[in-house]
């Protein structure tokens, strides 16, 4: 209830210092949105169905993206981490990858998919899948070693040892990396859309660019960032949450 | 090898009806001296349930000097026997089980387990680990259902299985507990039942007790030995402890510090079940502590690098 309170004066404040400048008219509203033509320009692009076929694409081909650089992160992570001249030599590269922007891809995926939702996919997932990789190989590494012991002493066996065991083990060590990972390929759709037209919330910012609508511009911002956010809440912290439970890395939460 | 075994204690007759048929079926030499040490030849046509062959284990160190864990170790366990290994730390004991439950491998030598050398991990062996190893993203049923799981047991009789074990030790009520929420003696009595769930003919244990408390240990003892008579399991039990060694074993193997040999085996025939506080387990443990403690002088003389006095403390071992 506290915490509820403080999030409601907090963003009071935020929305009143806005609205306070926005009052002010010291730029004109086409350079400064002000609040309430943002909420116009939310509840227009809502009723038209715009923002909702938006969010639609967008989450598809998120969740698409994030989905196959889970699967492929989590291979490529256990082998590095399983295997030390893969660890010695490819770990090195992957830390230093990390520090390339995803759409730096976009050049070469424009020329391998061409200007389709794949090119977007590929950037999506270069975005993620070294987030996801490093994370799955550092929980391999954190995991305790006797849990791939005593699974393989109970009689799991290759696949069902990854399955059963190595995966379960190292969640608690991945958790926050998955997370990173999400974060990265959301920003990677965004800038991807931004870039290429076609549906998705991305295109849509761009479409308030060219038109110098300001406020959808901020409409669409407000959007993204909600929608990371109630991933991150929902999906993320839950997760998080659930897993500290069932190891009991909390103190108590029943 | 034979010639180092000596029988102690009592020649009280083994009161039969205490244990169990499967367990009484098993012959064995109760009387004759160093009978039960050569268990091939005392049974007439019965294979060693576990032979240990010429096992020796040396690995490099972190400075790349090679050194040798365990020195041509020969050991035979009869089906059904208990047979608990002492050895100050650092002898190689734990090491000796990962070997026999094949998560590790020997550098030369063969472990057997019916007659078939081991090939690799394997359900008909299953490990009881120092740290347990239980999962802790498992509840205690599933964690008990695991090894039946792996193994394409159909869900009905996983669950009436798991039923079963928690029921042999006494944590029914504990079925969808996470292991956290469990004291260290309910812990261990959880890895006890995920051991035996799999029906390994082998227990192989690594100081399971160690960590717990003198009262819950003593319960566990009690425990062990009837889920023992009950199974009719061969147990591998290793211990620095030498007086849990005679309240649980048939027979008692003690390894030297590094390199780990078979010093000495000593058959245990005294009465079961046992209490620590009788005087028989203390003048058996006597003479086993006594070899021990040469051992454990020769294991601190290295560790600390310093001559330690012929008689030092070893009361922690007690």
């Amino acid at each position: 209830m506290k915490r509820a309170a403080h999030y409601v004066i907090f963003y009071s404040i935020l929305f009143g210092i806005w609205a306070l400048i926005a009052r002010l008219h010291i730029w004109p509203p086409y350079l400064f949105p002000t609040p309430w033509g943002v909420g116009e320009e939310l509840y227009a692009g809502f009723a038209d169905h715009s923002y909702w076929i938006a969010i639609y694409v967008s989450m598809q081909r998120v969740l698409i993206g994030y989905a196959i650089s889970v699967v492929l992160g989590m291979i490529l992570g256990l082998g590095v981490a399983s295997n030390k001249f893969l660890e010695e030599t490819m770990g090195g590269l992957l830390v230093s990858l990390q520090s390339l922007p995803s759409i730096c891809w976009w050049p070469l995926a424009l020329l391998w998919f061409g200007l389709s939702q794949n090119a977007i996919l590929f950037v999506v997932i270069m975005g993620s899948l070294l987030s996801v990789t490093l994370a799955m190989e550092d929980g391999r590494k954190q995991m305790p070693k006797i849990f791939g012991m005593a699974g393989r002493n109970l009689g799991a066996r290759k696949f069902q040892l990854f399955w059963y065991v190595l995966l379960p083990a190292s969640l608690p060590f991945i958790v926050s990396g998955l997370k990173q990972g999400w974060a990265f390929a959301w920003r990677s759709l965004i800038t991807a859309e931004m870039l290429y037209v076609s549906l998705g919330l991305g295109q849509v910012l761009m479409m308030g660019r060219e038109t110098s609508n300001m406020n959808a511009v901020i409409a669409v911002m407000v959007l993204i960032v909600a929608l990371g956010y109630i991933m991150d809440g929902l999906v993320f912290r839950s997760m998080e949450r659930h897993l500290q439970h069932k190891w009991g890395l909390t103190p108590t939460s029943t | 090898m034979s010639a180092n075994a000596q029988n102690i204690g009592t020649q009280v007759p083994v009161p039969l009806d205490h244990r169990s048929p499967a367990r009484a079926g098993s012959p064995r030499g109760k009387f004759g001296p160093a009978s039960t040490i050569r268990p091939i030849r005392a049974g007439a046509n019965e294979v060693a349930k576990v032979m240990l062959n010429d096992i020796c284990l040396s690995y490099r160190t972190q400075r790349g000097e090679r050194l040798l864990a365990l020195d041509n170790i020969n050991l035979e366990v009869k089906k059904g026997e208990f047979l608990c290994i002492v050895g100050p730390s650092g002898c190689g004991k734990s090491t000796l089980l990962h070997l026999i439950a094949g998560l590790h491998w020997q550098t030369s030598g063969q472990v057997f387990v019916d007659g078939k050398p081991v090939q690799g991990a394997g359900t008909d062996r299953i490990l009881i680990f120092q740290e347990l190893g239980l999962f802790p993203w498992l509840t205690v049923g599933e964690n008990v259902e695991f090894g039946m799981k792996m193994k394409g047991i159909p869900k009905a009789e996983r669950q009436e299985k798991i039923r079963q074990y928690l029921r042999l030790v006494h944590l029914s009520q504990f079925k969808d507990s996470y292991t956290h929420q469990l004291s260290g003696g309910m812990r261990q009595r959880v890895a006890l039942a995920r051991a035996l769930a799999t029906e390994p003919d082998v227990l192989l244990m690594d100081e399971p007790f160690a960590a717990l408390d003198a009262q819950t240990r003593d319960l566990l003892h009690d425990e062990l030995e009837r889920i023992w008579f009950e199974t009719g399991c061969t147990i591998i039990f290793v211990t620095h402890n030498v007086r849990e060694a005679i309240r649980l074993g048939d027979r008692v193997a003690l390894l030297t510090f590094r390199p780990g040999r078979v010093k000495r085996e000593f058959a245990i025939d005294l009465p079961r079940p046992r209490v620590l506080e009788d005087t028989h387990v203390a003048h058996a443990a006597r003479e086993i502590l006594d070899e021990l403690r040469e051992e454990i002088n020769r294991s601190l003389e290295v560790e600390y690098n310093v001559g330690v006095k012929p008689h030092v403390e070893v009361g922690a071992e007690l």
